[in-house]
């Protein structure tokens, strides 16, 4: 019952193929072909250099904790604290929020700068959320 | 902008600060607006333009009987009224209204009459900040300190400092919902709400409002009393979603707002006698510190918790106890400036001598706006 209430992503236009990404397994980000800037969240242009002409490619999964809060009060619907809410600096560079899975909530487990690896999470039919997990190796 | 082109003649919060149960959020705003218009000895028909946040322009104008000619509905959260008092002074200049009402109110802790906040699911923060647990300013507004404290070498016991400080100053404050003497210990071993930041290095949640008159310089020295003048704005966004904030080591809001504010005034750091600086939680104070200029941030925990912003320190910094101990309705940015409006006419409850100029810096959203206003009492 309280997973039902998670707070669930609604796709845009501009979005929708993040979201199909994730549901095949990949993290896909967007990149300027006029200079070269990777950015997130989509947008259909790009935010550097105005650019309409950007592709999207499939990111590596891989980066690394930037910062993160341990929530214990209150807690979102849908979430047990405590639990950690996480901004991940990806490999490319851009910046997303996210959890982080198989790994302890406690401040000596989340080590600023670990490694982590994108670890997906369907939700339903339509959305798959992409968490990170502590990378392997 | 002009220095000193427009003033502040008058200036009142709400009645009561705290708990109001007997008062819905649009009368919180009529009180709040009432008492600044007898502040400044005038009637609700002199006031020709108007500002407020969160509720419309049109809400309190028609509920106050108010026929402006200007009007700023800028809303972009708890710093929006510094937004507005510069937007203010620039309409006061370009000769499009003459004397400016800007209100706020909040049924924070009581919430009669408040508007609902939401996050629609296919907006930005509702697809890629919401589904990972994020809830409310406490989940969110902490998320960049832990790389703040890596970077610069900040220590918990620092960040606990700033709530026994301002503690502190809270004491010297009737009217602070808080008051108190807590210590760095208090503070660490109080209710853990979003590691690193536990209950005490939290805002409160509160009911309040507070309400400015600004006129020209010309026309402020026929009010009854002192003028506070404008010396210095500055305003700037950057982003709704903390996580796409540039970096977490400052604002770049801040970084805009807080020295363009100085260099429109004009002034160098050492001219500043006190200073507000919009403590929401614990580490705003070290970003603002840091952001407007006034040192390094590897010093910005340090210098607070050595006791230069504490009362009789080098820096008066959150003199009314700031929203951690003096209010917090949800958008305090109207209470900072309500302070240093106080103290600007030497009336403060913890009055910093002799003090001439003072600045004001506020946050919006969690660092996604932020605006500074300069003021001084000295033309
Ligand atoms: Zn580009």
């Amino acid at each position: 019952m309280a997973e039902a209430a998670r707070a669930k992503p609604k796709p845009t236009p501009e979005t929708q193929h993040f979201w199909d990404g994730t549901k095949a397994g990949e993290l896909r980000l967007q990149r300027c072909d006029a200079c070269a800037n990777v950015y997130f969240p989509p947008r259909p242009f790009c935010p550097s250099c105005a650019s309409r002409k950007v592709s999207v490619f499939k990111a590596s999964g891989k980066g690394k904790l930037y910062s993160y809060v341990i929530n214990h009060r209150p807690a979102a619907p849908g979430f047990t604290p405590p639990y950690a809410i996480a901004v991940v600096e990806l490999d490319e560079g851009p910046r997303m929020m996210s959890n982080i899975v198989d790994c302890p909530q406690t401040p000596e487990a989340l080590v600023l700068d670990m490694k982590l690896e994108v670890a997906f999470e369907k939700l339903d039919d339509k959305i798959t959320l992409p968490n990170f997990r502590p990378a392997k190796g | 902008m002009r220095r000193n082109a427009v003033a502040v003649v008058g200036a009142a919060e709400t009645t009561e600060l705290g708990v109001i149960p007997n008062m819905s959020q649009i009368q919180l705003h009529a009180d709040a607006a009432l008492n600044a218009i007898a502040d400044a000895g005038l009637k609700l028909s002199d006031i020709d333009g108007f500002a407020t946040a969160v509720e419309s322009p049109q809400q309190v104008c028609h509920y106050l009987g108010i026929k402006p000619t200007w009007v700023d509905g800028t809303s972009v959260g708890g710093c929006s009224f510094m937004l507005h008092v510069r937007h203010a002074a620039a309409a006061i200049e370009a000769g499009l209204c003459k004397t400016v009402l800007i209100t706020h109110a909040e049924s924070g802790k009581s919430m009669i009459g408040k508007l609902p906040r939401s996050i629609p699911a296919d907006s930005l923060q509702g697809q890629f900040e919401a589904p990972f647990g994020v809830y409310g300013p406490p989940s969110m507004f902490p998320i960049p300190v832990l790389r703040f404290m890596k970077t610069y070498g900040v220590t918990h016991e620092q960040l606990a400092s700033v709530a026994v400080v301002q503690r502190e100053w809270a004491a010297k404050n009737p009217r602070a919902s808080m008051k108190d003497p807590i210590t760095v210990a208090d503070v660490l071993n109080s209710r853990m709400i979003a590691y690193p930041f536990r209950l005490l290095q939290c805002c409160l949640v509160t009911d309040g409002g507070g309400a400015l008159i600004l006129t020209s310089a010309d026309r402020a020295k026929d009010f009854p009393r002192k003028p506070v003048y404008i010396l210095g704005t500055g305003e700037s966004v950057e982003t709704p979603m903390v996580s796409q904030m540039e970096t977490f080591n400052s604002s770049r809001a801040f970084k805009v707002a807080g020295p363009l504010a100085f260099k429109e005034a004009g002034i160098a750091h050492k001219d500043v006698d006190h200073l507000m600086i919009y403590d929401a939680f614990a580490h705003l104070p070290l970003y603002g510190l840091g952001d407007l200029g006034f040192m390094p941030y590897e010093e910005t925990g340090k210098f607070i918790a050595d006791g230069n912003t504490r009362p009789g320190g080098k820096l008066p910094l959150n003199t009314n106890g700031g929203g951690l101990s003096y209010m917090h309705s949800g958008m305090y940015g109207m209470y900072a400036l309500q302070e240093s409006v106080r103290q600007m006419r030497g009336i403060a409850p913890a009055q910093v001598n002799d003090a001439k100029i003072s600045v004001c810096h506020g946050v919006g959203g969690m660092f996604a706006a932020s605006g500074t206003i300069i003021f001084t009492n000295e033309k």
